[in-house]
């Protein structure tokens, strides 16, 4: 039993527990809901929640492993939603099962956003620290107005696009306008569901802590640490922070397809400043580079203003004080050392027979 | 790797030979390609020639040491040949490969590793993660690979592991794998820093002061790890140092930077009777005084003098 757990590296329990946190959250969850113990409004926030964890675990991978701030991850949301949407209603007949038809979806908005992340990241990544964050804030901004004159059209014919109005798609009879300029996607098929939410949050935990021990995420990290060490030992670092670019915005396409497959409408403007910056308040309230510390503060950000629905009128108030309250006490040095003493001695109550029969192992 | 104990290797044994063109090299290394030649080597700095007229020659398995003082230029010399700067003028031949229009990683996966005066590591990594980086284009294993951990990246990782492990081991860093290495002493750093450079496998090691701060037993030490270094790995070392019996110990050619160019060139013996190193290091003699004539110099001290260490020849 000692043995085994000496054995396990201290990254891969901390992982462990990452996912078995996740899965654990699920079925305490799922029970919950068949239960009907959670209210409407809770419930109708599940996917959402889902969809605001994978935004913060990916933005965790540019702003705590990459170490640049980006100011736009929700245009990439929006890439992936509106293409999710588009593939998913051209796809209705083709694919008649639900699951299916999301998953493809989700794989086309994954990739239309990391075609995005790629195109982006090429200049984007000429640059560093506050002008990187600009540039990517400007961008965002660029994706929304975009997407706000878009307009895209099915008919018997395929898919038609236009960037002026819904009269110039020149659709056939009995064709379905999508995507209507500023008034976003209607009529959406609802194809969202938490199980889906959840396998996706897997997914995106999978993907990142797994990147994170391997040979290209410390590549990543050592250029987030040392640029000019990392080049010196033969890093080709546009390289590896446009991977974790790219990697992201992907990851945050597919949440953005789990996002606006959950409603029956959506608009462009859903996806804006104010969106990214809630997912970084997410990063960096979690911790940045915790994966964790992300899912857990995502969880707990969208749940708090409908649990404080009560107070209706101070609502955003509260949330302001309880952000800057977090903030404030996990940076506190008396209670960080408080707490250090409070794992060390928890740590060290199971750890003394192991340490004591390491020394034997030497002795021997 | 075994620990094979060190013999080393005496430098009265080495006898330096005219190379074409000005040059002189370790006679073992004559017939083989020099692992660097630099030519008319140079850069500016808007109107300030930061260097000029640089020319280096450096063989196979030759320790060379590159001295001068403060602001000569000898960081930007490291800086030119590792291409964080491109040079304004000349070629730089990397074991007889033009490394013109390389960029600082394909500089390093050419052959050349370095560390830094300012010690820079991955703070944040464990000392078995930075030692992995600097394994990182010895051991190849995709990004696809890794995130989906198919058989090559559990392969890759062991691998990553075994070398890394090794490496420490032959550095007496072993018990410090799993800490950050931000958290090191001063001196584990540095070394460190030297063994995620040979991680690389270079041909050339360059070593930017790697004797600063520490004290006689650590640089005793130092010394004995840069001939090992030298004859476990067969490599060339170039240092920048400024203690200069550690240089006029283990150096075999040296050559001396003033003002970014190179006021000569020799053994250590050679260096320390030379007037235009003395004067360069401790100003013109015929003063009243016999202090230093430079400020720059006064840092040094007096036992930084060249001339100073003459008396090891007695």
């Amino acid at each position: 039993m000692a043995g085994r757990s000496r054995g396990l590296s201290r990254t891969t329990v901390s992982n462990l527990v990452t996912y078995a946190l996740v899965v654990i959250a699920f079925v305490v969850v799922q029970a919950m809901v068949s239960n009907r113990m959670l209210t409407y409004s809770l419930q109708g926030q599940l996917v959402p929640i889902c969809a605001y964890i994978v935004m913060a675990v990916s933005l965790n991978l540019v702003v705590g492993l990459s170490g640049e701030l980006s100011l736009g991850h929700a245009g990439f949301m929006s890439v992936g939603a509106f293409t999710g949407i588009v593939v998913a209603a051209s796809l209705a007949d083709a694919i008649p099962n639900p699951v299916l038809r999301l998953i493809v979806a989700m794989l086309f908005g994954g990739g239309f956003a990391a075609i995005a992340g790629f195109l982006i990241g090429i200049p984007v990544m000429r640059l560093h620290g506050d002008y990187l964050a600009i540039v990517t804030l400007a961008f965002g901004e660029i994706i929304k107005n975009l997407l706000n004159n878009l307009y895209v059209g099915i008919d018997d014919a395929g898919v038609h696009f236009s960037f002026s109005s819904a009269e110039a798609l020149g659709m056939a009879q009995g064709g379905k306008v999508v995507i209507n300029g500023p008034q976003g996607a209607v009529g959406i098929t609802k194809l969202s569901t938490f199980v889906i939410g959840f396998v996706l949050v897997l997914l995106a935990v999978f993907v990142v802590l797994n990147l994170k021990g391997s040979r290209s995420g410390r590549a990543i990290m050592a250029v987030r640490d040392n640029r000019i060490a990392a080049e010196s030992v033969g890093i080709n670092t546009t390289k590896y922070r446009l991977m974790a670019f790219v990697l992201s915005a992907a990851l945050a396409g597919m949440a953005g397809v789990l996002y606006g497959m959950n409603y029956s409408s959506i608009v462009p403007k859903k996806f804006d400043f104010n969106t990214s910056i809630l997912i970084l308040v997410f990063v960096v309230l979690g911790g940045m580079g915790s994966i964790r510390g992300s899912i857990i503060s995502a969880t707990v950000l969208t749940i708090l203003p409908e649990a404080l629905r009560a107070v209706n009128d101070y609502r955003m108030l509260l949330y302001a004080i309880v952000l800057i309250l977090v903030m404030l006490v996990t940076n506190n040095p008396t209670l960080k050392q408080l707490w250090r003493r409070i794992k060390g001695s928890f740590r060290r109550t199971p750890k003394e027979p192991a340490v004591a029969s390491e020394g034997g192992d030497v002795d021997a | 790797m075994p620990r094979i104990p060190f013999i080393g290797r005496k430098i009265e044994d080495t006898k330096m030979v005219e190379y074409p063109s000005d040059a002189i090299i370790p006679e073992r290394d004559l017939g083989k390609v020099p692992v660097l030649e630099c030519r008319h080597l140079g850069i500016d700095f808007g109107g300030l020639h930061a260097v000029s007229e640089f020319n280096l020659t450096i063989g196979q398995t030759e320790i060379a040491g590159l001295i001068g003082p403060n602001g000569a230029g000898k960081t930007t010399v490291f800086n030119l040949l590792t291409k964080v700067y491109q040079p304004t003028y000349g070629t730089i031949l990397l074991a007889g490969k033009d490394t013109a229009g390389m960029t600082t990683d394909q500089v390093n996966k050419a052959g050349i590793a370095r560390t830094f005066q300012n010690i820079r590591l991955f703070d944040t990594l464990t000392v078995e993660e930075n030692v992995m980086i600097g394994l990182h284009n010895e051991i190849g294993c995709g990004m696809w690979s890794s995130i989906f951990r198919l058989p090559t990246h559990f392969s890759a990782e062991r691998r990553f592991h075994e070398r890394a492990m090794e490496l420490l081991d032959f550095f007496d860093l072993e018990a410090f794998a799993s800490a950050p290495a931000g958290s090191l002493p001063y001196g584990a750093q540095r070394r460190l820093e030297i063994v995620r450079a040979l991680a690389t496998n270079p041909k050339l090691l360059l070593l930017d002061e790697p004797a600063a701060g520490m004290n006689p037993a650590e640089t005793a030490e130092l010394t004995a790890n840069i001939r090992k270094i030298r004859d476990e790995f067969n490599i060339a070392i170039l240092l920048i140092e400024h203690d200069m019996s550690l240089v006029m110990e283990i150096c075999e050619g040296i050559a001396v930077l003033n003002y970014g160019t190179i006021i000569a060139k020799g053994t250590p013996e050679e260096i320390q009777n030379n007037p235009d190193v003395i004067e360069a290091y401790l100003g013109k003699s015929q003063g009243k005084d016999e202090g230093p004539a430079s400020p720059e110099a006064d840092d040094h001290g007096p036992e930084a003098a060249p001339a100073a260490a003459a008396p090891k020849e007695a």
